[in-house]
């Protein structure tokens, strides 16, 4: 579906992005992850054809990027604006237009947003007589209304409260079940393992990690356990050869030890030898969030 | 081209339907008719109150020579000059004309008031008291009194100007009116729908609604877009002035035309010139002056040049202003680069009412009203003296080049600008943004 190859763009004394490149698949719900000033923005920038790259080239479904991909694309961007004076109604149906719609289709199709999202009565109103929560999700409209093949979110949670946020992310979901690629833009990763189906890391203008979330997770497992215990008689304490303990602590009942067992053996091999030892009452892996692996490769980086 | 179209549309609309619009379109020319109205009326009204002067003249030269007006009368009284300046606050009266014996002197005539008294009334004794002292000693010269008042001449100038349809009247001072209005006018409004288009950017820059719409079409369109439907509003709100201020002139000048003295007086004077002439009343005829002069301005033409002029010069400095509201993160940040837009404004405006009006010919005023910075002003002056036709086309050429030349110089900063949140701008920033390839 989007193609971004080798895109670098440079400002006057930094360089934005260096020699950037990302595949997004038909479909796919594409976590775009990075701290501030990574460069995500000027990477959104880039596809919505707000700047142009320095050098590298983006296609979509194989046909390099111009303006008429315009209309495919919706984008919210991170900082949400409306004309404040404007009626919400006039505004969609202005926001519409501009994206290439003619009026009465526009008109349609605002009203069914409208009244999916309960939104109705919104029409006359100004966006100043509206709360913040209120004016995201008219901004969330605004961005979808036009059916875009491509949907672009720059951290599309913020200001959201849990039931407005619940209510946007089962729209995102329908959208895309109905066919349309969607790329999340955040740094707070959390948010991501739960929706995205493939992400890519980008720090000081760098990708430095790409790949399917559960691909990557498993790429970073190093068979690390947590396990739980009563320590009736005695403590689990390290096995050269079979397991290290690299963290230990009293729970609120019970012990609990986190080890790293030795690359050759596995579970069933620690268990056979803490058994006769101790009563386990729980193991679990330790899969490392998206946020660790953040963590681990921008540390490593620096 | 389309969604430019969307864009002019909303800017043109979303101005246009606020009350603000509305209550400028009437008040303004109601404002200008109820000047009109008070003009006119003092001048047929004049002072009402009369004022009144005691002669106190040692001398007897003056006893009764002095003339009555509509405002001032004389009164001859006796006595000593203290007693008479006590009288006079005593009594509350206006005026106390003193003529000692030997008013021959210097600084000896005297006129006593508690309030000051007004230039017009002090030169107009001053003038009654040249001509009696005159008229005195040509008849002690043995020069007879018919002789006198048939030698007495009153020269009045009348400024003809020749164009190829013939004599036309050249009312200087209605030319100097019209050029003054017309040159303030696009002052002003180079100001506020500058301003306007400026406000626009800031907002959307601080709303930050600018991604949105940058994403859906080119910023040149934007501004562009922007620009032409402030453009319009002020446009219509111009010709909707123009149409209003006629509208209400005439009948305000019906009304006027009415109202039976100043009918009579008009009439008296239009058929009656002669008249005017024996017996001049400063304030009348210069009404009727008014009245004539304003006959003889080519208003379309007048118009038509306005219209043009605030159309070129509200592009050249429409674009200049979108460039500094997208420089900046707010209003108030915009002072540091409003000051070389204003500059030539205020410069043009200031030499043009004070060199221009005087000079509409010279070469200062026709650089002036060819650079196309000062153009929009300083052609306005000069357009109701008369513009030969060769420099005005080459000053609305100059003008649309300007344009088109500054619309560039802007678009290239703006398209950078809109984007950039949170910091200071400096020229030098701005420079590198006109630098920046697409």
């Amino acid at each position: 579906m989007l193609s971004i190859k080798n895109i670098v763009k440079q400002y006057a004394n930094h360089l934005a992005l260096d020699d950037v490149s990302i595949e997004i698949e038909q479909g796919s719900i594409f976590g775009l992850l990075g701290p501030n000033g990574a460069g995500k923005t000027s990477l959104i920038r880039i596809i919505n054809q707000i700047t142009a790259p320095d050098s590298g080239e983006i296609r979509i479904n194989g046909e390099k990027l111009n303006p008429s991909h315009i209309s495919q694309i919706g984008y919210l961007p991170e900082e949400r604006g409306l004309y404040k004076k404007m009626e919400i109604g006039d505004q969609m149906l202005y926001l519409a237009q501009l994206k290439g719609m003619s009026k009465s289709e526009a008109t349609k199709k605002i009203k069914y947003w409208f009244e999916k999202m309960e939104m109705q009565s919104w029409w006359k109103k100004k966006v100043e007589d509206l709360s913040k929560g209120m004016q995201q999700k008219v901004q969330f409209v605004a961005t979808i209304v036009h059916d875009p093949k491509l949907i672009i979110l720059d951290e599309p949670f913020s200001g959201f409260d849990p039931v407005n946020a619940e209510i946007i992310t089962r729209e995102i979901l329908e959208l895309n079940q109905k066919g349309a690629t969607i790329i999340f833009s955040t740094h707070r990763m959390e948010s991501v393992e739960q929706l995205c189906d493939n992400i890519a890391l980008i720090h000081k203008s760098r990708k430095i990690l790409d790949g399917k979330v559960k691909n990557i997770k498993n790429s970073y497992r190093n068979n690390t356990f947590k396990i739980d215990y009563f320590s009736d008689n005695g403590v689990i304490e390290s096995y050269p050869g079979l397991f290290e303990v690299l963290n230990e602590k009293t729970l609120e009942e019970g012990k609990q030890v986190t080890v790293k067992i030795a690359d050759d053996k596995n579970t069933n091999d620690v268990l056979q030898y803490l058994l006769p030892k101790v009563r386990i009452t729980q193991v679990n892996e330790v899969i490392p969030s998206i946020n660790d692996i953040f963590i681990q490769n921008v540390t490593a980086l620096n | 081209m389309n969604k430019t179209l969307l864009i002019i549309q909303r800017e043109y609309f979303s101005r246009v339907k606020k009350k603000s619009f509305l209550l400028m379109t009437f008040l303004v020319p109601t404002l200008f008719i109820a000047m009109y109205a008070v003009v006119i009326f003092i001048f047929i009204k004049g002072d009402d109150k009369v004022k009144e002067f005691r002669v106190l003249d040692e001398s007897g030269v003056f006893v009764n020579k002095l003339q009555d007006k509509k405002n001032v009368d004389f009164k001859y009284i006796n006595g000593s000059y203290s007693d008479a300046k006590k009288d006079l606050i005593a009594s509350e009266g206006d005026f106390l004309l003193y003529i000692p014996k030997n008013y021959e002197g210097k600084n000896q005539i005297e006129i006593v008031s508690e309030k000051k008294p007004g230039l017009n009334i002090v030169g107009d004794v001053q003038d009654q008291m040249e001509n009696v002292l005159q008229n005195k000693r040509l008849l002690e010269a043995g020069i007879d009194t018919s002789i006198i008042n048939q030698a007495k001449a009153k020269v009045i100038i009348q400024a003809k100007q020749i164009t190829e349809d013939g004599e036309k009247d050249a009312s200087v001072g209605a030319t100097f009116v019209v050029g003054f209005v017309a040159a303030f006018l696009i002052y002003i409004s180079l100001f506020i729908y500058g301003t306007q288009v400026m406000r626009g950017v800031i907002e959307e820059k601080t709303t930050r609604i600018i991604e949105v719409i940058v994403s859906s079409v080119k910023p040149f369109q934007l501004m562009l877009g922007k620009i032409l439907g402030i453009g319009m509003v002020g446009l219509t709100q111009f010709l909707l002035w123009i149409i209003l201020s006629a509208g209400l002139a005439t009948i305000a000048g019906t009304i006027m035309m009415n109202s039976d003295s100043s009918k009579a007086k008009i009439e008296q004077m239009k058929n009656n010139p002669d008249q005017n002439l024996q017996q001049p009343d400063a304030r009348t005829s210069a009404f009727l002056n008014f009245s004539k002069a304003a006959d003889t301005v080519d208003f379309p033409y007048i118009i038509g040049t306005f219209l043009f002029y605030f159309l070129g010069g509200y592009l050249i400095y429409s674009a200049l202003f979108a460039a500094v509201g997208s420089a900046v993160d707010n209003e108030t940040e915009t002072q540091q680069f409003m000051l070389p837009i204003t500059l030539p404004l205020i410069f043009t405006f200031i030499i043009g009412m004070n060199f221009i009006v005087n000079n509409p010919d010279s070469s200062l005023s026709f650089w002036l009203s060819m650079i196309p910075f000062t153009s929009p002003i300083a052609m306005m002056i000069r357009v109701p003296f008369g513009v030969p036709v060769w420099q005005l086309l080459l000053s609305m050429a100059l003008l649309i080049g300007g344009f088109i030349f500054t619309t560039w110089v802007a678009a290239r900063i703006y398209r950078v600008g809109i984007l950039m949140y949170g910091k200071k701008t400096s020229y030098k920033e701005i420079a590198k943004w006109f630098m920046y390839k697409e």
